[in-house]
């Protein structure tokens, strides 16, 4: 039994997904058309699939569930999410996956602006990011933890892999970028190194779930080299201050 | 030897005849002005890093010390005055932004001191508070237009989350990082036994004060430190941080020096990496935006928590008010400049926002012009030195007032304004274990009750003199005001009438 969105408000599209949570541990929902908060806080052992459009904050707060989108999503998917999986079939709008401190999130096209702001981690909790093609201006800005993969699949002839100010004001995680990438972009505060054996490690794990999740091919993916962008810094203002 | 460009600010004085050389100063000063000399035999001092903080005239078992104004003279000079010299010296041989702590220090116009309170003579009666009932509960959250009722009287319809206080002073936001764990722990125990609130700051919430989670206000700001499903789920409100009036506009840096493992686990980040709050919250970019962050909060809390937002009272303050409310804010909290912080640029601090005073008389009248008062709950933040500013706010406006300042007065602090350091000799303002195990919660809880209680009863024996017994009437009641020394203008956008008007 699947529950339809249509034009209803979000209030009660969430609400009907909240008691059939309660009772199952799978809710899809279908004929989506941009309701906000689906998915918003869903415990771990909880699945959401989600045909349409859903709207911004899409699995804000996610502890620990999983929510699939068979379609496009629009701002702030992830919204400070500390666990759980977010899959996309498609791509996604600003300030994705903003401050998320566990749990992965893969989108299978492009990213807007500020994808991965401000994700953290802590402890055994590692934020991870997957995207398929290529990301708009500020990605990763103020990353303090975690992985950000960049395929930059199917880009066409102009498109950059991502946009300005790329990881202005990273202080800590990294960044695994593939193929030739726009250097010019990058801000000062980092640096572009070769992965090592357990970069490239991590990589494959991330790289075949994605294949696995979109069907995409592994060994082609692989086929290009990678380049891995960390902060200079953990510390990046620590000069900044005087005592007054 | 390199210059030292700037005098020294404080001397030390210790009267030998007092002394006798035990060594107290010694180990309460963390600058190290204090030392042993000739073999441990006489205690001399250095007064090159006192902060005036009179943690060793205090503690000083013979009294023998006291702290005075190093005098040093500059040529006059009434546009150069030493502080600007000082500060550029301290600039040209750091090329840092200079940092301070605590509210500004200038002397801006404090309207608190220019308004005076009525009482009642003869055309009505003043009433006792010692020997008849006097109300000071407190009830926050958003309020329904109206209420609906059955025959018997039972309310149909949901209300609203509401927060009933039994005083009208909550604490307001001071993370773990900025202040210590016991500072913290201090307030929380006080809130729970006053019938109050504490708030968490943006620093998340020590599983220490699990206990207290029912007396929590918990802050979601743009570094998003801490915040999570049980976060949101165990407070009893939740706050939305996008100014403070020390610093609107900007972001907030906890260096990483600050951030030992009990920090790290509270805002579940890293030990030793610095906890950066940008400027902005990124999903937030208009009123629009804000209203989506409200209510993703209520979503993942199931409409069961208020939302408050907090600004920092800026020049278009009172739209800004408007917006929140509409935007589905339950409270709003506005933060004046003169209020305290941790650290701050001191260019901002100095000279960034506007007094708490004009700026919730001018949210209040513009939320009332509106339609809309009732739909939100106003909270003033911003430097409340005693009962009768607190008085002074409700009836300008405000439903409750966030004192941090007098509260830390209470636990220690001397207005030293050196919380940025991370050196406080109160263990209030430090994460150093050293120090902070001078602060004992069980203690200073007792203190800052006794304060609340006070500023509680000051309260009531004012509110009995303008013959008001309830809180409730006296709020937005701004006839019980009078300005004095004001301006045409200054009066106006008070609402208040001058002195013998």
């Amino acid at each position: 039994m699947s529950i339809t969105a249509g034009l209803r408000p979000y209030a009660a599209v969430n609400e009907e997904i909240r008691l059939m949570l309660q009772k199952k541990d799978k809710a899809v929902v279908k004929d989506v058309n941009g309701q906000r908060y689906i998915g918003c806080g869903i415990d771990k052992g909880k699945r959401i699939e989600i045909h349409g459009t859903p709207g911004n904050d899409m699995a804000c707060y996610l502890n620990g569930g999983t929510v699939e989108v068979f379609g496009n999503c629009q701002d702030a998917v992830g919204n400070t999410m500390g666990g759980g999986k977010i899959i996309v079939h498609g791509h996604t709008g600003d300030a994705l996956g903003y401050g998320m401190r566990d749990g992965e999130i893969y989108i299978q096209d492009n990213v807007c602006c500020r994808g991965g702001i401000h994700m953290k981690e802590f402890r055994s909790m590692k934020p991870v990011l997957v995207i398929g093609e290529n990301a708009g201006a500020f990605l990763g800005e103020y990353m303090a933890g975690g992985t950000v993969v960049l395929l930059g699949l199917h880009l066409k002839r102009g498109e950059k892999l991502f946009g300005t100010h790329c990881a202005s004001g990273m202080h800590g995680g990294k960044m695994f970028i593939r193929g030739s990438y726009p250097r010019e972009n990058l801000s000062e505060n980092i640096r572009v190194k070769n992965l090592d054996e357990s970069d490239k490690k991590e990589l494959e794990h991330y790289v075949k779930n994605y294949c696995r999740y979109f069907g995409a091919d592994y060994e082609e993916i692989m086929s290009k080299p990678f380049k891995k962008v960390v902060p200079i810094s953990s510390r990046p203002y620590a000069g900044l201050y005087t005592p007054n | 030897m390199s210059v030292n460009y700037i005098p020294r600010r404080f001397d030390i004085v210790r009267d030998n005849e007092r002394c006798v050389q035990c060594g107290c100063c010694v180990r309460q000063c963390s600058n190290e002005c204090h030392y042993f000399a000739e073999g441990g035999k006489i205690v001399l001092a250095d007064a090159s890093a006192c902060v005036a903080c009179h943690r060793c005239v205090d503690l000083c078992p013979t009294s023998a010390l006291s702290i005075q104004k190093h005098v040093c003279d500059y040529r006059e000079n009434a546009n150069w005055a030493p502080q600007y010299q000082q500060e550029i010296c301290r600039q040209a041989q750091t090329g840092g932004v200079l940092l301070s702590g605590m509210g500004t220090p200038k002397p801006y116009p404090i309207y608190w001191d220019k308004m005076l309170l009525n009482a009642s003579q003869v055309t009505n009666p003043s009433i006792d508070p010692l020997r008849e009932p006097m109300e000071i509960r407190t009830i926050l959250g958003r309020k329904p237009r109206q209420l609906e009722v059955d025959a018997a009287g039972n309310p149909l319809g949901e209300m609203p989350p509401q927060i009933i206080l039994e005083t009208p002073i909550i604490f307001s936001a001071m993370s773990f990082g900025s202040i210590s764990l016991n500072a913290q722990k201090s307030l929380a125990m006080a809130a729970k036994n006053l019938g109050t609130l504490f708030n968490t700051g943006e620093g998340g919430l020590h599983p220490d004060l699990s206990d207290y989670t029912d007396y929590a206000v918990v802050q979601v700001a743009s570094g998003r430190f801490g915040v999570h499903k049980d976060y949101l789920e165990n407070a009893r409100m939740i706050e939305i941080k996008i100014g403070q009036g020390a610093k609107p506009g900007i972001g907030g840096h906890l260096p990483g020096e600050k951030v030992n493992v009990e920090v790290s686990n509270a805002r579940m980040i890293p030990e030793g990496s610095d906890a950066i709050s940008p400027a902005p919250h990124h999903d937030i970019y208009s009123i629009e935006d804000l209203r989506q962050l409200i209510w993703s909060l209520k979503q993942a809390t199931q409409g069961k928590k208020p939302v408050s937002v907090k600004i920092a009272a800026v020049h278009n303050v009172a739209a800004i008010v408007s917006g929140c409310a509409r935007a589905g804010a339950d409270i709003i909290a506005i933060d004046g400049f003169r209020g305290g912080t941790g650290a701050a640029p001191t260019r901002i601090r100095d000279n960034v926002g506007i007094p708490i005073e004009l700026a919730l008389a001018a949210a209040d009248a513009r939320l009332r012009d509106e339609g809309i008062r009732s739909e939100v709950s106003l909270l003033a933040a911003g430097s409340f030195r005693c009962s009768a500013d607190i008085v002074k706010a409700i009836a300008l406006g405000a439903d409750a007032c966030y004192c941090a300042s007098a509260p830390l007065i209470a636990m220690g602090c001397h207005m030293c304004q050196t919380c940025h350091t991370g050196k406080c000799n109160w263990g209030i303002a430090t994460q150093r274990p050293e120090l902070t195990k001078r602060l004992n919660p069980d203690i200073m809880h007792e203190r800052v009750e006794n304060l609340i209680h006070a500023w509680n009863h000051e309260i009531k024996e004012m509110m009995g003199g303008m013959g008001i017994n309830s809180i409730d009437s006296l709020r937005g009641n701004r006839l019980m005001l009078r300005g004095i020394g004001l301006s045409e203008k200054e009066l106006q956008i008070l609402g208040i009438k001058h002195a013998g008007e």
